[in-house]
């Protein structure tokens, strides 16, 4: 490489009490190339962003830019210095418009006033720049969808003038047509000389975007300068695990199909899902293949008692479900795991025990009175059957990785939240295989997302997990936007575009192609709603 | 609610880095500072008026004092503490205990004796607690409106029994209860103390007391999780009315009378100590030792300003900045405990 970086790393070392995040990590990153980032959780790639960003000052190493040495104070510095970072959760906000949104805290300004016509005026040209031209300018943000959303806050980075722009997990919230858009927009952005650090699990869409990798492992760089389109998969995987492991699914086992657990029939909400029947069986992984508002989540809060339906039914164990009911549905032995841990699952600042007998604490207590010594005793079980990592219960959760905290998800569950268990479904007399997993296992367990960025070890040992429930005979109902990871852990696989089911069929039948093909066929714009003559006004 | 676990016994416990910031010490903490402040107040006291600070009998006289006056106040700060926690917030509790107080002691009421005008004021108090909670959790009211619109009604309506007079009380055991000393120290001390037990128990050793923690902390994971959490706010707003029943009847002893005055700018005061505490506005944080020692703070610093002979204006001033500097401590501590966290482990 002859070229001068845009930006080098070298032996940079960040730590923080008890944990050396960093360890020596080496990154230089060229101007206008995409630049991928790979590294399990944990690895430090969020402290490496957070270092490159201005949020963290590094104990030791050097930040060079085009040559010559910096440093970054805060993150305004960093974005002086023409660095841009867009996070998973886009720092947007909701009721301002798209220009107001691209230009904040820098509106183009008159005596004080904002010159709103020359801020939706450069917003147009942003957008077009994106070839985004169809997001309306004067549309508040909240209006607009994820994937709309993302490239507004890339617009935000150009508006700032970013050389480089890093971006973090961005198609992880995106459905498989919108990450083809996502694609187009950063190779207009390359084409401009931008650089592009680009953060992601998907080793194929490195493949298919990225110019060079670098792997971070243990803080470290494991492996740099490799060519992201001819490395192999293997090989990259093995940088960051030091072992050679894929996406590891366990094997299905040929079990009898167990009584119906569930049964949804006719279930709708207007505008977001119609006249939705099917069956889960007790030990039975049935997987939903959607894009992401294909109302796939919605369908699952419904059966969940979350939502309220408008029409159709839930059955559970045979038994009919009040609508809208959660606490009965949870009583009555059904479980979730929601699509966003953090705001829907997780009570952060709780130690760990403490969330995993959230729903089940009445199970250990007496009178009322809570059993704090058997619920602790009782999630660390759960814990460590899960491996959960680091395995200490009284470690708040904040402190947890994605795949960790999803563990902590799941062993809720596990440890009676419902009366109703898939021990008790099983015939009387014959005692539930007696699997590591828990021991109260509810009847049937809604999963959705449950692998979202987490990394691929503990992909594997989720998947394990979700078998292995199966196999104690909980019927599981799995959304997923990853086609591989249906096809993988289903016994069988529904189909939903635009808010109906429109296939199914055992998951041995299908391919990868098939699946995409049906879940695609219907396009979908970026904008939720068609735009409106105002708009243009 | 802040028990630390470790693993059972005979298993790993992982060693624990930056045990400082962890939750259990955060609470012991405040606990040792809140008592620092008591202390600084004593000192203040005795540099200021050593006669009486000074003077184990005259110190223990004003204490107590102190003890009695911060007890009424002290039971509806346990009631708010428990509904901070759950992430609301309860304006009405003065209007309430001025509410129960005037019904307790109509001359109807007064004629069946001292166990009906507990009962009236103890039921005025929750199920006035209880509208509040029915607006709130089936009504779909922000707490901050539902409990405002309670505020003036219940002010409106405890005027409206009285004729805005002074009902004095006739019946010797309620006047008594201000009066009597148990050990030397009031009934009415045991009476906060007890009342605070109680809820210590409830918030940290009941399925209800981490239901509400849980509910303040992320009420869609609670809801998510199964928790009822209509019914759960139901109850939490009933105590609190519960409290200012409690309440009632001790204010209602001390003046030996009911009135639609008392309980004026209790809900400014029990807000205060609460966050004097430590209990969050935003839910989820709270402890009843910091609110019970962020009760004897206040009424400390007013006691103090007595006993110098200063003006009331002053007392309001002060106590206004004690709050701003509590909550700034507490913002302070906040953006500690907030600092990035090394990712994953």
């Amino acid at each position: 490489m002859t070229a001068v970086p845009f930006l080098r790393l070298a032996g940079v070392v960040k730590t923080f009490p008890g944990v050396r995040a960093l360890d020596g990590v080496d990154l230089d990153i060229l101007p206008g190339e995409v630049h991928c980032l790979l590294g399990q959780n944990g690895a430090g790639k969020s402290t490496l962003i957070r270092v490159l960003a201005g949020a963290h000052q590094p104990d030791a190493g050097t930040i060079e830019l085009h040559g010559s040495a910096v440093t970054f104070a805060n993150p305004q510095a960093a974005i002086r210095a023409g660095i841009a970072t867009i996070y998973q959760e886009l720092d947007l906000v909701d009721d301002l418009t798209v220009a107001e949104n691209i230009f904040l805290g820098k509106e183009p300004r008159v005596a004080g006033f904002v010159r709103r016509g020359v801020m939706r005026g450069r917003a147009t040209a942003i957008l077009d720049r994106l070839g985004h031209s169809e997001i309306p300018v004067g549309r508040p943000v909240g209006k607009l969808s994820t994937a709309a959303k993302q490239v507004v806050s890339m617009a935000r980075a150009l508006s700032s003038e970013a050389q480089l722009l890093i971006m973090d997990e961005p198609s992880a919230v995106l459905a498989h047509d919108e990450v083809a858009n996502l694609f187009r927009v950063i190779r207009e952005l390359t084409s401009q000389n931008i650089a592009v650090l680009y953060i992601s699990h998907r080793l194929e869409e490195i493949r298919e975007i990225g110019d060079r990798v670098t792997v971070l492992k243990d803080g470290v760089t494991s492996a740099a300068d490799l060519p992201a389109r001819t490395t192999p998969q293997r090989e990259l995987v093995s940088k960051m695990t030091g072992r050679t492991i894929e996406y590891v699914f366990p094997p299905r086992v040929d079990h009898p199909v167990g009584a119906v657990a569930l049964d949804v029939e006719g279930l709708t909400r207007y505008g977001e899902f119609h006249d939705v029947s099917l069956t889960v069986h007790s030990g039975e992984i049935v997987g939903i293949a959607g894009l992401v508002g294909s109302g796939r989540s919605e369908l699952l809060e419904t059966i969940y008692g979350a939502r309220t339906p408008h029409a159709g039914r839930v059955r559970l164990a045979g038994r009919p479900l009040p609508p809208g009911r959660v606490d009965a549905a949870v009583r009555a032995g059904l479980a979730m795991a929601p699509e966003e841990r953090k705001s829907q699952a997780l009570l952060l600042d709780e130690p760990v025990w403490r969330n995993i007998t959230l729903a089940a604490m009445s199970r250990y207590a007496a009178g009322g009175f809570t059993n704090a010594g058997a619920e602790a005793r009782a999630a660390y079980r759960v814990a460590s059957d899960l491996s959960v990592r680091p395995l200490d219960v009284s470690r708040k959760v904040r402190l947890l990785s994605g795949g960790n905290q999803q563990k902590v998800v799941l062993a809720r569950w596990l440890v009676g939240g419902g009366s109703q268990t898939a021990a008790r479904m099983a015939s009387p007399g014959t005692a539930a295989p007696s699997g590591p997993v828990g021991g109260h296992a509810p009847v049937v367990l809604l999963l959705d997302e449950p692998t979202r960025g987490v990394d691929v070890g503990a992909r594997s040992e989720l998947y394990g997990v979700i078998r292995r429930l199966a196999d104690q005979r909980v019927g599981v109902l799995l959304v997923s936007s990853e086609v591989p990871e249906v096809l993988g852990l289903a016994d069988r696989v529904l189909v939903m575009r635009e808010g109906r089911l429109i296939h199914e069929s055992p998951a041995a039948s299908l391919d990868e192609d098939t699946v995409l093909d049906l879940v695609m066929s219907g396009s979908l714009t970026l904008i939720e709603e068609p735009s409106t003559v105002e708009e243009h006004a | 609610m802040t028990g630390t676990i470790q693993a059972p016994v005979g298993q790993p416990v992982a060693t624990r880095v930056n045990w400082w910031r962890d939750d259990a010490s955060e609470a012991v903490w405040r606990t040792v500072a809140l008592v620092g402040v008591l202390l600084a107040l004593f000192i203040i006291g005795g540099v200021s008026r050593p006669d009486i600070f000074l003077d184990p009998s005259r110190f223990a006289g004003n204490e107590v004092i102190v003890l009695r006056q911060a007890a009424s106040i002290g039971v509806v700060t346990v009631g708010m503490t428990f509904v901070m926690i759950s992430g609301g917030i309860d304006l009405s509790v003065g209007a309430l205990l001025a509410l129960a107080s005037v019904w307790s002691t109509t001359v109807a009421t007064q004629s069946y004796g001292p166990g009906v005008m507990i009962f009236a004021a103890l039921a005025v108090g929750t199920i006035a607690g209880l509208v509040n909670g029915i607006l709130i959790a089936y009504g779909r009211l922000v707490p901050f409106i539902a409990t405002l619109a309670m505020m003036v009604a219940a002010r409106g309506l405890a005027q409206k029994i009285s004729g805005k007079l002074t009902q004095i009380v006739k019946v010797d055991s309620i006047k008594q209860l201000a009066v009597r000393n148990v050990l030397g120290i009031p009934v009415l001390v045991f009476i906060f103390l007890g009342v605070a037990t109680i809820a210590w128990i409830l918030l940290n050793r009941t399925t209800f007391g981490r239901r509400t923690v849980a509910i303040g902390g992320n009420p869609e994971a609670a809801r998510l999780a199964g928790i009822n959490i209509r019914r759960h706010m139901l109850v939490v707003y009933a105590l609190s009315g519960l409290c200012c029943g409690i309440a009632a009847v001790m204010v209602t002893s001390l003046a030996n009378a009911g009135s639609s005055t008392h309980g004026d700018l209790y809900e400014l005061q029990a807000i205060a100590a609460a966050i004097i505490g430590g209990t969050s506005l935003r839910g989820g944080k709270g402890t009843l030792v910091g609110s019970v020692l962020g009760v004897l703070i206040f009424i400390q610093i007013s006691n103090l300003f007595v006993v110098n002979n200063l003006q009331l204006e002053y007392q309001l001033i002060a106590q206004g900045a004690i709050i701003v500097g509590a909550v700034l401590i507490q913002q302070f501590r906040v953006a500690a405990l907030r600092r990035p966290a090394p990712p994953g482990a």
